[in-house]
């Protein structure tokens, strides 16, 4: 199989899989929306994890902030605000869910069989440059070679930030 | 360890991929978009520490991803409040005018 080592990390690997395979689970399977976005919480925060296991601890800060900060609470708030009356049954479709179940499998399938395929020897994690500071080198990499998409990035932000005032305003 | 990594991403790839074609309240829809995007990350993350040529800019890539994905959801839930007020619901599929 997967030629695994049980070293440290790989049991945080186990525990951050299962928590993040756990919620993801249970996002599917909850009948209450707001159990729906609480599970998601716990899957944000299971990537979290798996950010710092990978020696991107900048991006862990970055994804507990907005995800499992931001989204979390704008979808809680997306739902407080259009949930009035939820209480109608669910007319299930079960053709359309079978067919959307197998089409996810069959996708999971075939992702799975080409990583078992590929040819990973040798890739045991030369660490990116610069591993003594994640952040520094992030920044210097943003403001070295990426300058115009971070520039690009903060004028679609604010496009989205005005657009959504626009949007969800009363009377528009 | 990558495949693992990768195994992982694919996993939540495909359940954000199902919730998002069977779930009928919106809100979760977008959920499991945001839910998608982030096995995506994983993926840039994991290959910016175990890919062929080891770089920041996988890294870099998930920021911008993420960025992109705040904004998507901020927009998405915008609309949704919108339609809601318009139509009174946020089943998806009761926005069907256009099939009828």
């Amino acid at each position: 199989m997967f030629d695994i080592e049980f070293n440290g990390e790989f049991a945080a690997f186990f525990v951050f899989a299962v928590l993040m395979i756990a919620g993801a689970v249970l996002m599917v399977s909850f009948t209450k929306v707001v159990h729906m976005v609480l599970s998601m919480a716990a899957v944000f925060l299971g990537a979290a994890g798996m950010f710092v296991l990978l020696e991107a601890e900048f991006l862990a800060f970055v994804q507990v902030l907005i995800y499992a900060g931001a989204v979390s609470i704008l979808m809680i708030f997306g739902i407080m605000m259009t949930n009035h009356s939820d209480s109608r049954a669910e007319t299930i479709k079960p053709l359309k869910e079978t067919l959307a179940a197998v089409g996810a499998i069959a996708l999971f399938g075939l992702l799975f069989y080409a990583i078992r395929d590929a040819d990973f020897e040798g890739l045991d994690g030369g660490t990116p440059a610069q591993t003594t500071d994640n952040t520094l080198a992030i920044g210097q990499a943003l403001f070295h070679n990426h300058v115009l998409p971070f520039e690009l990035v903060s004028v679609l932000l604010t496009v989205a930030f005005i657009g959504a005032i626009a949007l969800a305003k009363k009377e528009a | 360890m990558l495949a693992s990594y990768l195994t992982m991403a694919a996993i939540l790839f495909c359940i954000g991929l199902y919730g998002a074609l069977v779930k009928r309240n919106a809100v979760i829809v977008l959920l499991s978009i945001e839910l998608m995007l982030n096995a995506v990350n994983l993926n840039l993350v994991a290959f910016s520490k175990y890919g062929v040529v080891p770089s920041i800019n996988g890294q870099i890539f998930a920021l911008f991803t993420i960025t992109v994905a705040a904004a998507e959801a901020a927009v998405g839930v915008a609309v949704l409040i919108a339609l809601f007020r318009a139509r009174g619901t946020i089943k998806t599929d009761e926005f069907d005018e256009l099939r009828r």
